[in-house]
């Protein structure tokens, strides 16, 4: 299982998130959409875990089952050491304290009638951290920690441009002390200029409070910026998993190429001839047999990886880079 | 040297709304030749899809109107043009695609009928006959099994082959001219490829030009002769694209090819950014609206600088204090 030296922080073995499709008059199950098909990484303190993936590969979804919005429908999640995967609401409750989400859409994900001061505050009095003055007081503390004036804890998120929400989203994450923050696209609906500059308070608060990160986004050149390590998702499953930098310099997985590949650099003395991949994106509802996207290229040697045990191995013994040992997309069967 | 295709000198198009007349399009100039592929690029709200939908007058009426300037197309005016030349250039000689395929295709109508309706009105052939080439095209835009996607309706089809429909009616009357707004920002980006590798296929088969509206310098730096770079309404930058992204000098350009994280920077660094952030549009200077970003609010804030030639086909909005 892909892990790193220290003591990790966070430790899922096997998730499995499967919705099921009722159909008929009777609702019987007749299809499943596999979102997360048996997935397992590790992230260790202070770490930047980067997730990177289209549409439809279930990133998303992993992220939401790792703070428990969403109940797995197997598999295991450890967090600090102890077992979340099954725990109730009320048990769970201390543990929110602990790892927080940011979410994509600053447009939609702040409640518009609530004031940048509660939203800031919520996860305080949810948690009943503090007193009202104490929390007031962290507020404004976290507001000017993101580069926000005090004064907008009297204002709307109306108020405020897409990339300012994001900073009140990310204030609100931080007012609990979480070690562990899951951000689901957190830069993907912001302007180019605004996103480095929220890219640049993610590390710096990084730095300041010692936080491990879930850096869920599609984009590669932002990920690999900020992550220690990256995960390429695919269809409900990771296909590779490795130190950033080895995972740009040295792909291993067809897909993980594809993606590199597919990236427009901006700098037009690089243009390359493209050759993307055919097909569209897969859809999760009932994924076809043995490995997803030797299936998706026709791959002469997809039918090898039917039935064949699929969990990634590691390229050579504690090279901590991992990957999917199917012969149509690598080297490693 | 043959004069350009598209021509657009001193565009001003406003809206009008409660608050008055708000000029989104303040003053851009710029044109594209035959078969050339031009970039607009900048941030939200600097007017570039507002630039674009002006050519063609496709703004939301009564409250959007070209207030000034000259849109000449092929030696056209099209700026004050009645509807009826208007509509006989768009489709005809001028197509376009947006960014949402869902919002500019009827759901409610099979994807074959949309593409005869596209060829039809420009050319009045049969039905039989404008089915068949509406198969053909989907061919050529590289839909699997057209025969049998025709028949199919927009929700039944991807994003990526929503897009592949979108560009195949919008050349089925094989126009001269592109206009493609955000065509792949909705796309993941190994479909974008496949997208922006079919419009340099169809550019190349019928040498059309193509006017490719985006935020994403990467597939600008990947797609595009010449950059047109725009900020709070205007151009402040344009050069060919090598020269634009060797040599930038207006201190907006600057920042925005700085800011963005590549695959080779170091990993975990500070990136350069762009302090502050774009005003509101009813706020605007007169004079240097980068200035007014930057928190200055000298001279140059109240005169707007002059966009002149600073080097062969290098063209810059003259502000001293952004420009080196």
């Amino acid at each position: 299982m892909p892990s790193d030296v220290s003591t990790p922080l966070l430790e899922v073995e096997d998730l499995k998130m499967h919705f099921p499709i009722r159909g008929g008059v009777l609702h019987r199950k007749i299809g499943a959409v596999k979102a997360v098909d048996g997935v397992s990484l590790t992230i260790g303190h202070g770490e930047t875990f980067g997730l990177v993936g289209e549409s439809g590969c279930g990133k998303s979804t992993l992220g939401k089952c790792l703070v428990r919005l969403l109940d797995p429908t197997a598999g295991t999640i450890r967090f600090k050491d102890t077992n979340i995967t099954g725990m109730g609401q009320r048990r769970l409750r201390p543990f929110r304290q602990d790892f927080q989400m940011v979410f994509q859409d600053p447009a939609e994900s702040l409640d518009g009638r609530m004031s940048v001061g509660e939203l800031v505050a919520e996860p305080m009095v949810v948690q009943r951290i503090g007193s009202r003055a104490s929390r007031t007081e962290k507020v404004a503390e976290l507001l000017n920690r993101v580069g926000l004036p005090e004064a907008a804890a009297q204002k709307f998120p109306f108020e405020f441009s897409g990339g300012q929400r994001q900073r009140i989203g990310i204030a609100r994450s931080l007012s609990v002390n979480p070690d562990l923050l899951v951000l689901d696209e957190p830069v993907s609906a912001l302007d180019v200029s605004v996103q480095s500059q929220v890219i640049n308070l993610m590390l710096e608060l990084q730095r300041d409070f010692g936080l491990s990160y879930l850096f869920i986004a599609h984009d590669l050149a932002v990920v690999k910026h900020v992550s220690d390590r990256i995960a390429v998702m695919y269809l409900g499953k990771l296909v590779e998993v490795g130190p950033a930098e080895e995972i740009y310099q040295n792909p291993q997985h067809a897909y993980t190429k594809a993606l590199i590949e597919a990236i427009p650099i901006p700098d037009p003395t690089l243009r390359r001839d493209r050759n993307p991949i055919e097909g569209d994106v897969p859809s999760p509802i009932n994924p076809p047999e043995g490995c997803a996207f030797g299936h998706r290229v026709s791959h002469p040697k997809w039918q090898d990886s039917v039935g064949r045990d699929l969990r990634l191995v590691e390229t050579a013994p504690g090279s901590g880079h991992w990957v999917q040992p199917c012969a149509c997309c690598t080297d490693f069967a | 040297m043959p004069d350009p295709l598209l021509q657009i000198r001193n565009l001003a198009t406003g809206f009008h709304t409660e608050r008055g007349l708000v000029r989104a399009v303040d003053g851009v100039s710029f044109s594209i030749d035959k078969g050339q592929t031009v970039g607009l690029v900048g941030e939200s709200g600097c007017g570039k899809s507002v630039t674009s939908m002006s050519i063609i007058d496709l703004l939301p009426k009564p409250a959007g109107e070209v207030l000034e300037g000259s849109i000449q197309f092929r030696g056209r005016e099209l700026c004050g043009a009645d509807e009826e030349t208007l509509r006989s250039v768009r489709g005809n000689e001028i197509g376009v695609i947006f960014q949402e395929p869902m919002a500019a295709l009827n759901p409610v109508q099979r994807i074959g009928k949309q593409i005869v309706e596209a060829i039809q009105l420009h050319d009045p052939v049969p039905t039989n006959e404008a089915l068949r080439r509406a198969v053909d095209l989907l061919e050529q835009v590289g839909i699997p099994a057209p025969e049998q996607r025709v028949t199919e309706y927009p929700h039944q089809l991807s994003g990526g082959m929503r897009q592949r429909v979108m560009i195949a009616i919008a050349l089925c009357c094989k126009p001269d001219l592109l206009i493609a707004d955000e065509p792949t920002t909705a796309l993941d980006v190994t479909v974008q490829a496949q997208i922006l590798n079919l419009i340099e296929k169809m550019q190349s088969d019928s040498g059309m030009a193509v006017l490719l509206i985006t935020h994403d310098l990467g597939v600008i730096a990947e797609q595009c002769d010449e950059v047109v770079v725009m900020y709070a309404g205007r151009v402040v930058e344009r050069a060919p694209v090598h020269e634009l992204f060797a040599n930038p000098r207006h201190a907006y350009t600057k920042g925005l090819l700085g800011s963005i994280p590549r695959l080779d920077n170091e990993r975990k660094s500070e990136l350069p950014t762009i302090a502050g952030q774009v005003a509101s549009i009813m706020d605007f200077v007169p004079g240097c609206r980068f200035c007014q970003r930057m928190g200055r609010d000298g001279s140059t804030t109240q005169t707007r600088p002059e966009f002149s030639e600073v080097e062969p086909d290098h063209w810059l909005e003259m502000c001293t204090e952004c420009i080196s």
